[in-house]
């Protein structure tokens, strides 16, 4: 009997201050595979539902690039633990999304996976290598440290709808910025189901909030935000990236202009961290030494 | 009554420079015409006398520079970076063995105090040379992979507050990474860069890897419009560099942007209360206020707001303004009629909005521009002096209760350039610290500068920092 | 006039050990580098032509010459007594110096010295320069150069009651040997700033000695390693300007020790005219306690007025 049973549909909701809603608009549109067979209805979000996000991305800042640096390498770690068991479901998203088989979708869902991992390695390490004691001229102590810009605006890659995802969430978050990700227009269902799996990691609500639907009409007001402080375009084409750097100047957002990446997989350095650093100098006097009486 | 230490005058001599009545633009290792003939005039802001007759340079010029710059970046970026490391050092040496001379030119067409030339800009500006220059051979050690590349020519727009100091924080780092450079000074405050040209021929720098096209916005514009041009980096104001941003968006060229400000000073009640009050009067009345880290914004715990701002006041009424080349001149001119009328602008719009407005006895002379230091108390978040960069001695005081008050009032502007924070509780500057939103904290100091220090701005006060092994990522390409 | 006892407000900060250790503990810190990077600042002055003849003179009767060796004998005394009024043998517009600083059992020597010409007698007492003594010994050297006609009494503080945290001891011990000078007699408090070690203690030592009744508060000996610095002058001019605003009393402050040079004396009068202000540029309220400053006071004397550069040869040795 078990031929004849209905499958349960999954309805795919967005991901926004740790809730599943459905989109502000009330709209959803028809996401297929790489044959044109349908897979699911997908929310079709709004400028309502940017703002939304914004605000849950700006609330969730403080307490996240408060967090300890371990504290938040451990939740990454932990991301990574939850997909690897949810590993078949995804393997079948991507082949879905992508057309691809499934050995080759599971490579990029193993690689997605290895990404958190790295980037779990990364958040109490890059302070380390970026940041440090400059010896300056004179009686002061002077440090270098690296902080998280804010909020940050991504556009995921249209074409790698996980992997690429995972590459450029990952790298945004691990330094303790909080991000509204506009999940890839086509293939947006894998990155809908990673709300699944990140409100299951210990990773507070609203570090990462996904959207789905029209990424030009979605970038648009994240661009010109003056609460978002910075956007990555990876997932934009020319055109579009142009019109968005403009409209980012406003307040001089920190822009990721879109760059040709071949293969994902590819060990990511450390370029996609910095992109969403500032880097905070601190001077204090150290107490005079020498000849001139006291030295405290 | 005559006070009874009245110091004499003790002027620097001018006769240490030599400005010529005209300069071309400095193109290929030639001081040349601007094509259309098109001159403009410097003035020294405290005498209002024409100093010397500058070209302007137009679009063509512009593009003969930048075509300069591209002919010499082949040969440049090529050579090893010990022989370029070693032109910088001898830039470095040259800068100070001429440095009282350059104080003197800088005194003259900026109008700040030769105090400040003498011992602040011109010292900066040789450790700056000096710190890149060691660079220029050590890249591969600097972070940024084993052989990182440099962009290609960088079109350069500065600002006239620090004049020289800029140059040197635009043009050392791109030289010692193997660019080559357009550098563009302001309309205000040409003559420095065109002295540096001259140091460039006295160290024998190849022509082309520095050229100086003098000239207004226009200019600037021009510059950063190239499309031969690579890299732009520009200091000044944050209106002209979201324009920048608009300009370059969609283009490969690398950007970084040295903004405005409008720093909170906080000043806790358990400060070194003598040393705070050094700290804000420097803060704020340092280069006349026209310094984009200034500390505009006191923020004085209430419980001691009375005190400090007695001791405040006593202090300001010790400030010497005057003469620029006089050796014990505080506070000089401001740096143009243009500039003087937006801060007297707001200083009123302050005062009409009610704020309090204070300023010591102090005699400003009749002839060229010049702004008594200015203070505003009963100033709250919503005034326009407390959330407004004015770019001139105007200090507006808040206060505030509670640690996090502070913290709260102190990043309530879209500015995220500098901050200061007086408490001798370690564990309070560290906590405080951490919250500002600010690139440079200063603690228990105050505008505090080195070439190995990274300086640069949060949010709508730029990105990209300048300074320290930070500074080079602005200049390779990765 | 010798001061007196401070004004109301803070009179129950000494009420007892406790109340004074909070007192001074609540002072402001002091930042190291700020306090130096000001003095130095000001030192940058540039103090030319007629401020520069003003600040020479000004700065010669100023001086308290001193001489504090084992080896001194009235000869030696009566010399410097000689000098402290004509200090230029060369140039009776001289001024005289403010006093000659001697040893008690020299007093009498310099009294006898320096009569008639207005110059003050001043004598180091209380067990100086280590005041490791009892009170009562403490007590008769300062009873002795009282009675020997001293003008001035330059007191050392007990450095190591201090470091221990003895405050109300310190006190007490100026409070005594401001009464063992009586009416006649102007008390220096001397703290040894090289030994407190810390600006945060030479703040404290200034309030603690103006608490006690001191006309004058002192840097050092000039027996230890460092004395007079423009930094620590520095700090003891804001306390006593912060003292005067708060009680209405106004204390002299006198650097002593390490300042050589004319050129030193004019910025240390630069820190007093743009820290304290005005009211102390006068040697009723600040002095230089210095031996070797007064001959170069006078070169630089020499060459304001002729335009050429003086010698060694054109001064007297003492």
């Amino acid at each position: 009997m078990s031929d004849a049973r209905l499958s349960v549909f999954k309805t795919y909701k967005l991901y926004v201050g740790g809730k599943f809603p459905r989109s502000e608009s009330g709209r959803v549109y028809e996401v297929t595979d790489s044959k044109g067979k349908w897979l699911a209805n997908a929310p079709l979000s709004s400028r309502k539902d940017a703002r939304d996000a914004v605000v849950a991305a700006r609330k969730a800042f403080g307490a996240w690039s408060g967090a300890t640096a371990y504290n938040r390498g451990q939740i990454l770690y932990r991301i990574a633990e939850m997909l690897e068991g949810r590993r078949d479901q995804y393997v079948a998203e991507v082949a879905d999304a992508e057309g691809l088989s499934k050995s080759k979708a599971s490579l990029q869902v193993d690689a997605a996976i290895d990404r958190w991992v790295w980037y779990a390695g990364w958040t109490d390490k890059i302070a380390q290598v970026v940041g440090g004691g400059n010896p300056v001229a004179g009686p002061f102590f002077n440090l270098s440290s690296p902080e998280p810009t804010g909020v940050v605006a991504v556009l995921a890659p249209q074409e790698s709808s996980f992997l690429g995802l995972v590459s450029v969430v990952a790298p945004v978050i691990a330094t303790g910025n909080t991000a509204v990700v506009i999940a890839s227009e086509k293939s947006p269902l894998p990155a809908l189901s990673l709300g699944e799996v990140l409100a299951t990691s210990d990773l507070p609500g609203g570090v990462v909030n996904v959207l789905s639907g029209r990424t030009a009409e979605i970038a648009a007001p994240l661009a010109a935000h003056q609460d978002v402080n910075a956007i990555d375009l990876a997932g934009a084409d020319e055109a579009l990236a142009k019109e968005l750097e403009i409209a980012a100047a406003d307040n001089l957002k920190r822009v990721l202009r879109p760059q040709p990446v071949d293969d994902w997989s590819a060990t990511p350095g450390t370029e996609r961290l910095t992109a969403f650093l500032e880097t905070k100098t601190v001077w204090h006097p150290t107490g005079s030494l020498g000849a001139s009486g006291s030295s405290y | 009554m005559a006070p009874a230490f009245e110091y004499a005058p003790a002027p620097e001599s001018r006769a240490i420079v030599d400005i010529a009545p005209s300069y071309g633009l400095f193109i290929d290792g030639e001081f040349t015409e601007a094509a259309d003939g098109k001159v403009f005039k410097t003035v020294s802001p405290s005498t209002e006398e024409v100093l010397s007759e500058v070209a302007e340079a137009g679009e063509a010029d512009v593009d003969r520079a930048v075509k300069a710059a591209r002919k010499a970046f082949e040969k440049w970026s090529a050579l090893p970076g010990s022989e370029r490391a070693k032109y910088l050092f001898r830039i470095a040496r040259i800068i100070q063995e001429r440095s009282r001379e350059l104080a003197v030119l800088e005194t003259l067409d900026n109008g700040k105090p030769i105090k400040e030339t003498r011992d602040a800009d011109l010292p900066l500006v040789a450790a700056h040379f000096f710190y890149y220059a060691g660079w220029a051979d050590k890249l591969g050690h600097a972070g940024f992979g084993a052989n990182p590349q440099p962009l290609g020519v960088a079109g350069q727009v500065i600002p006239w507050n620090f004049p020289l100091l800029m140059l040197a924080w635009k043009i050392a780092p791109a030289l010692a990474t193997g660019n080559t450079v357009v550098l563009k000074p302001a309309e205000t405050t040409p003559l420095s860069a065109l002295f540096f040209a001259d140091i460039c021929r006295q160290a024998g720098l190849p022509k082309g890897v520095v050229n100086i096209v003098t000239g207004d916005g226009r200019t600037g514009a021009a510059l950063i419009a190239h499309p031969d041009v690579n890299k732009v980096a520009f200091t000044g104001s944050t209106a002209v560099g979201k324009e920048i941003a608009r300009t370059v968006a969609g283009t490969r060229k690398k950007l970084t942007l040295e903004l405005g400000g409008k720093g909170a000073n906080i000043v806790f009640d358990d400060a070194p209360i003598d040393q705070a009050v050094e700290g804000i009067v420097g803060g704020i009345f340092f280069n006349q206020g026209q310094v984009c880290c200034a500390g505009s914004r006191l923020l004085v715990q209430e419980s001691i707001h009375d005190e400090l701002l007695d001791s405040l006041k006593r202090r300001l009424s010790t400030l010497r303004l005057g003469d620029p080349l006089d050796k014990n001149t505080d506070i000089g001119a401001i740096n143009s009629a243009e500039q003087l009328a937006r801060i007297t602008a707001l200083a009123d719009q302050g005062e009409a909005e009610g704020a309090e407005r204070w300023s010591p006895a102090c005699e400003l002379p009749s002839t060229g521009y010049w702004f008594a230091p200015t203070l505003f108390t009963n100033v709250t978040q919503a005034h326009t002096v407390a959330r407004d960069e004015i770019f001139g001695p105007v200090l507006s005081v808040l206060t505030f209760r509670t640690p996090d008050e502070a913290v709260a009032k102190a990043n309530n502007t879209p500015y995220g350039l500098s901050a200061g924070i007086w408490t001798e509780k370690g564990s309070r500057i560290l906590a405080v610290a951490n919250k500002l939103r600010a690139g440079v904290v200063w603690s228990n100091t105050f505008n505090k500068f080195d070439p190995t220090s990274p300086f640069g701005g949060y949010k709508e006060s730029g990105f990209g920092r300048e300074g320290g092994r930070h500074g080079l990522e602005a200049y390779l390409d990765v | 006039m010798p001061t007196t006892a401070p004004a109301p407000g803070l009179a129950d900060v000494t009420a007892s050990d406790s109340t004074l250790r909070r007192f001074l503990h609540g002072l402001p810190g002091v930042d190291a580098v700020g306090l130096e990077a000001r003095a130095a600042s000001l030192g940058t002055r540039s103090i030319k032509t007629t401020a520069k003849a003003y600040a020479l003179d000004l700065a010669i009767s100023m001086v308290d010459l001193t001489t504090l060796e084992g080896a001194d004998t009235p000869g030696k005394v009566r010399a410097l007594g000689a000098k402290a009024v004509h200090p230029d043998p060369t140039d009776r517009t001289a001024p005289t110096t403010a006093a000659v600083c001697v040893y008690p059992d020299m007093v009498a020597v310099a009294k006898e010295a320096v009569a008639g010409s207005g110059v003050k007698v001043a004598s180091v007492a209380t067990a100086f320069p280590a005041g490791r003594a009892s009170l009562a010994v403490k007590l008769a050297d300062v009873r002795e150069a009282v009675a020997a006609g001293a003008d001035e009494v330059d007191m050392v503080i007990d450095r190591g009651a201090f470091l221990a945290g003895n405050y109300m001891k310190v006190y007490d011990e100026i409070v005594a040997v401001k009464e063992a000078c009586g009416t006649s007699a102007r008390l220096k408090v001397i703290f040894e700033t090289g030994e407190l070690s810390t600006y945060d203690n030479i703040r404290r030592a200034s309030w603690l000695g103006m608490l006690a009744g001191a006309d004058f508060i002192k840097t050092s000996t000039g027996k230890v390693a460092v004395n007079a610095t423009p930094a620590n002058t520095l700090l003891m001019l804001e306390a006593v300007r912060d003292f005067r605003a708060q009680t209405g009393v106004q204390v002299g402050v006198k650097p002593a020790g390490g300042i050589r040079t004319a050129k030193d004396a004019i910025k240390f009068l630069v820190l007093v005219n743009e820290t304290a202000g005005e009211d102390w540029l006068d040697n009723h309220w600040f002095r230089f306690g210095a031996s070797s400053l007064l001959n170069d006071l006078l070169m630089q004397r020499q060459k304001l007025a002729t335009g050429r550069y003086s010698g060694p040869d054109y001064v007297t040795v003492d």
